[in-house]
């Protein structure tokens, strides 16, 4: 068989960090930035004596991701300790769920691809449940030490296991992206690949296209951007086929994904790996979710992503557009925001996410930081929608509008295009009076015109905005103009 | 009063003495660290004596009392502690050289109640490293010797509580009881040991040994003197999910109630047990003619699955002792030893920090937690437990209370079992059943055996369980067992010459 018999099936095992205030049993405060080990207590540091409580701002994060994946919610579950020892592991287990987590099954439905019938692609997920994170080791080069630090051991973790059925590396990023954009909408977590908040453990295997038996999977650790997600799983499917190909066997193992070499390296193999013994945490009776209180996370749920984009696109969004906006709550809030205060949908999501995020991303700054209000910047899309402006001033009004200096008077786009003089001219007296006058002026190109070098129309139009400053409207000035050039 | 006559006295008439003004705290606290100079030479039962803190405590009392703030249910009354119940600036080692040199930053729940109840903590006492064992002899340390006769062991693994609270050198101990504990040591020693209903006081704050048994119970001379401390234990905490949030009765006024119409079952075919020392059948059988005569009637029951019960305990708890001890890596706290590579660091370490009895669990239990034997050994434990439990609350349709004796033996003489562990976790086969079903259970004092060639007199116990949350019942039961005997007020002859003798 050559390369392109094969199809890879991909899962992943993705962890998430949730942002609550406190870590997932104590009160412990939770930071990204914090100086090493200042975010400990009794709890966090395993001292003996003390026993862990369940946070429960945590476990209604994880009722509502529940809920907006479709999974089950069991009203009991329970708490595990998986046990290992690594000195970033403060109780030398992590309390996780094993055999009973508190949700199980649901999907996601993934934006761009197809299943096989050309349905919507939804990926089925077996578990999501809560567990408690590490710390960090740090190998110091050269020295004869590590460094631990505890700040993160303790963290709240969801943790999402989809199903094998991923088809390919594109798809498995845009399940981590769509991921994403669901906790970030839910208000769950900052979910930010570089920074932590959402790490991913990706399972490959591959098997001859249409057979339904699963091959000999492997497993990729700590992916932590969209970019290595993608090449590391593409570089992961090309070595198994490249295996299979020339006859060789794949060895069930863990592997780390080098960028430099894009490549993927066998860190051991599964025979090797620990047994974690599993056993109940008896420190924690079983995790219970009352159905009323199900029912209440249910009723504060936002507009989930994909209704989100469903109501943009069916307003004129285009798809694109939609993803990104719903990818980023604050994006998508200000959108609709602008479309509240009136702005047409197409152009509003056009001047959002190109002249907008254009100058913030250059500018560094989030949306949050963002100068221009969004009922400013739909007043300015209404007024150009309306003729009111012309291109070129709205670009100028928002060049205003966004380089206020925050000691300044906030003044609307309307007070800026009177104050600046860019209300466009849409008198139909005062436009002919110009055309004529520039049609005068330029009798040879006229007289070409009619000959029939009609490309001059455009120097015709730009010679009347010239005149006017820019200010006519200049629909209607091609109007006149056609008229008048006709007239003869 | 004489200091003697002072430290004779029950808990809670220091304590009322002491708010009352009669007594400062600091002379009742002298009266008991002279019992307690004047005995630990030959019992041993502290590890550490905390006597700059006690002294700044019974001062505090005395202070306290002298600006007229309210004083609490044990103003200036003497407590010890086991060495795993961990003390905010007062080394905690759980008896263990792992621990060595630790002291808690952060204060747990049992002293934290303890002190702001007005009790005055007068140091750590001696147990089985970990609260491993059942004789105090699994120590790395000198191993607290029986009151009654210092070639005898105090039972375990509370048993420097119970021996401290039988020599006098404290009012009242704390001990903890994983699978009799509590009670066998106080049985051991001639005085009482209350092992409350699972998640009746909180664990925050006791170093686990396993999880799913361990409690903390009081170790004290009466049973009045024990539901004072339950008193002060008692109730819903925070910090520990599995704690109770019950309301918390008055525990000493059920011990007015009586034991005229409860029911007292009685498992009959336990009786029958091997190992049973014949005077502990007849200290049994006195004490069930004692409670009929209170006004209890006596029924059979049948606990079908007891049998079992010490093999699926030693399951259980070791592999929760696996687990719980393996933050004991040397890496944050605690002793290490160090060495080139971080595996050989946590072997050396964990080798040098343990000793034999720690480690044959924590092998065992890790054995036991394997993914190839789970099923077959923790899975089948916990079903075993299941029945055992079914089997309690079936009995308790019958009856409010089941009794049987503590131990099998009276105390037996140091050293005796310590080669034979599986002699030793027989030793249990009375106690484990409340533990693995959560049950309540209480040790009183069921009179001595006879003195002769082939052992000197030692006191025998008797226990009563009740369903969870039972207290009251107990204490009712084993109060008016107490209020018709005088078993409670012998006191070891030895301790009695170190005072110059004692009222009763």
């Amino acid at each position: 068989m050559t390369a392109s018999d094969y199809e890879p099936v991909i899962g992943l095992e993705t962890h998430c960090q949730l942002a609550t205030e406190s870590k997932m049993f104590s009160a412990c405060p939770v930071g990204l930035l914090a100086p090493p080990n200042t975010l400990v207590d009794a709890y966090t540091l395993g001292l003996p004596g003390t026993l862990p409580v369940p946070n429960a701002r945590a476990v209604r994060f994880g009722i509502a991701l529940a809920l907006a994946c479709g999974s089950t919610l069991h009203e009991h579950s329970r708490f595990a300790r998986k046990h290992y020892f690594y000195p970033d592991l403060p109780k030398g287990y992590q309390i996780t769920q094993s055999d009973e987590p508190f949700a199980t099954g649901g999907g996601l439905v993934v934006p761009g691809f197809q299943g096989a019938a050309g349905e919507p692609k939804r990926v089925p997920l077996v578990r999501i449940h809560l567990e408690e994170d590490a710390g960090k080791n740090t190998h110091v080069p050269g020295a004869a030490h590590s460094l631990v630090d505890y700040d993160r051991a303790g963290a709240p973790l969801l943790e999402i296991v989809s199903e094998p059925a991923i088809g390919s590396a594109e798809e498995a990023a845009a399940y981590m992206r769509e991921l994403r954009t669901l906790v970030r909408t839910l208000g769950l977590s900052s979910a930010n690949m570089e920074e932590g908040t959402l790490r991913c453990d990706a399972n490959v295997s591959v098997r001859p296209r249409g057979s339904a038996m699963l091959g000999v999977r492997c497993e990729i650790k700590n992916l932590n951007s969209f970019r290595f997600l993608a090449l590391a799983i593409a570089a992961e499917i090309r070595r198994q086929v490249d295996l299979l190909t020339r006859g060789e066997p794949i060895v069930s193992a863990t592997l780390s994904y080098d960028p430099e070499r894009d490549r993927t390296r066998v860190m051991r193999t599964k025979e090797a790996t620990a047994d974690y013994r599993y056993m109940p945490e008896p420190d924690l009776p079983p995790l219970r979710i009352e159905p009323a209180w199900i029912e209440e996370i249910r009723a504060a749920m936002p507009p989930l992503p994909a209704a989100r984009r469903a109501a943009w696109v069916a307003q004129g969004i285009a798809e694109d557009d939609a993803v990104l906006l719903a990818g980023e709550p604050a994006l998508g809030g200000y959108l609709d925001r602008m479309l509240a205060a009136g702005a047409p949908a197409r152009r509003a999501s056009n001047w959002l996410t190109v002249e907008l995020l254009g100058k913030l991303n250059a500018d560094g700054r989030g949306i949050e930081q963002s100068p221009v209000e969004p009922e400013a910047l739909a007043e300015l899309v209404v007024m150009l929608e309306s003729s009111e402006v012309s291109g070129p001033s709205a670009k100028q009004i928002f060049g205003v509008l966004y380089g206020r200096v925050s000691e300044e008077p906030v003044l609307g786009p309307r007070t800026i295009a009177e104050r600046d003089g860019h209300r466009q001219v849409s008198d139909v007296a005062a436009i002919e009076a110009a055309v004529r006058e520039v049609l005068a002026a330029n009798p040879e190109q006229v007289a070409s015109f009619r000959a029939g070098k009609t490309k001059l129309r455009g120097f015709l139009v730009g010679q009347v905005m010239k005149a006017t400053r820019g200010r006519a409207n200049p629909q209607l000035v091609g109007e006149v103009l056609d008229r008048l050039l006709a007239e003869g | 009063m004489t200091p003697a006559e002072i430290a004779a006295l029950p808990a809670r008439t220091l304590a009322s003495l002491v708010r009352d003004g009669s007594l400062r705290a600091i002379e009742v606290l002298a009266a008991f660290e002279a019992q307690a100079d004047a005995t630990e030479p030959f019992v041993h039962a502290y590890l550490l004596r905390a006597r700059d803190s006690a002294a700044a405590a019974a001062e505090a009392v005395d202070a306290a009392r002298a600006a007229g703030r309210p004083l609490g249910l044990l103003a200036g009354v003497p407590v010890g502690l086991k060495d795993l119940f961990v003390t905010e600036g007062i080394e905690t080692r759980a008896g263990s050289k792992i621990l060595e040199g630790w002291i808690p930053p952060y204060e747990g729940t049992h002293a934290a109640r303890l002190r702001a109840a007005g009790a005055v903590i007068t140091g750590k006492l001696a147990m089985d490293e970990f609260a491993m064992g059942s004789s105090s002899e699994s120590t790395p340390y000198v191993a607290p010797r029986n009151p009654w006769h210092p070639d005898y062991v105090p039972g375990g693994s509370s048993g420097g509580s119970a021996a401290a609270v039988a020599a006098g050198s404290v009012a009242a101990a704390l001990g903890s009881d994983t699978g009799g504990s509590v009670r066998q040591p106080a049985s051991f020693c001639g005085v009482v040991g209350l092992k409350p209903s699972y998640g009746r006081v909180s664990r925050h704050g006791m170093i686990a040994f396993a999880s799913s048994l361990d409690q903390a119970g009081p170790i004290t001379r009466d049973v009045r003197d024990a539901a004072l401390l339950l008193q002060v234990l008692a109730g819903a905490d925070p910090l520990d999910s599995t704690c109770v949030d019950a309301p918390v009765p008055d525990y000493l006024a059920a011990c007015e109630r009586g034991a005229a119409g409860l029911r007292v079952g009685v498992h009959r075919a336990a009786l029958e047990h091997d190992g049973l020392d014949p005077e502990v059948a007849v200290a049994f059988e006195r004490a069930l003619a004692v409670l009929k005569d209170a006004g209890a009637a006596l029924v059979d029951v049948d606990l079908p699955h007891a049998r079992h019960a010490v093999a699926a305990y030693y399951v259980l708890c070791a592999a929760e002792a696996a687990s719980n001890l393996a933050r004991y890596d040397g890496i944050r706290y605690g002793a290490r030893v160090d060495r080139p590579t971080l595996r050989e660091t946590y072997e050396a370490t964990r080798e040098a920090g343990f000793s034999a009895e720690v480690k044959r669990r924590i092998l065992l239990g890790t054995f036991v937690l394997r993914k190839d034997s789970y099923a077959l050994y923790y899975g089948q434990a916990q079903k075993v437990r299941r029945l055992i439990a079914d089997d309690y609350a079936r009995a308790f349709e019958r009856c409010e209370l089941v009794a049987c004796p503590t131990s099998p033996m009276p105390g037996f003489r140091a050293g005796e079992k310590l080669h034979d562990p599986l002699a030793m976790y027989l030793a249990d086969v009375f106690t484990i059943g409340a533990n693995l079903a959560g049950l309540a259970a209480i040790s009183v004092p069921a009179g001595l055996s006879a003195a002769g060639i082939e052992r000197p007199a030692l006191p025998i116990g008797v226990q009563l369980f009740a369903p969870a949350l039972h207290e009251p019942t107990l204490l009712a039961a084993a109060a008016a067992h107490e209020d018709v005997t005088t078993h409670h007020r012998l006191r070891p002859p030895m301790t009695a010459v170190a005072t110059g003798g004692h009222p009763a």
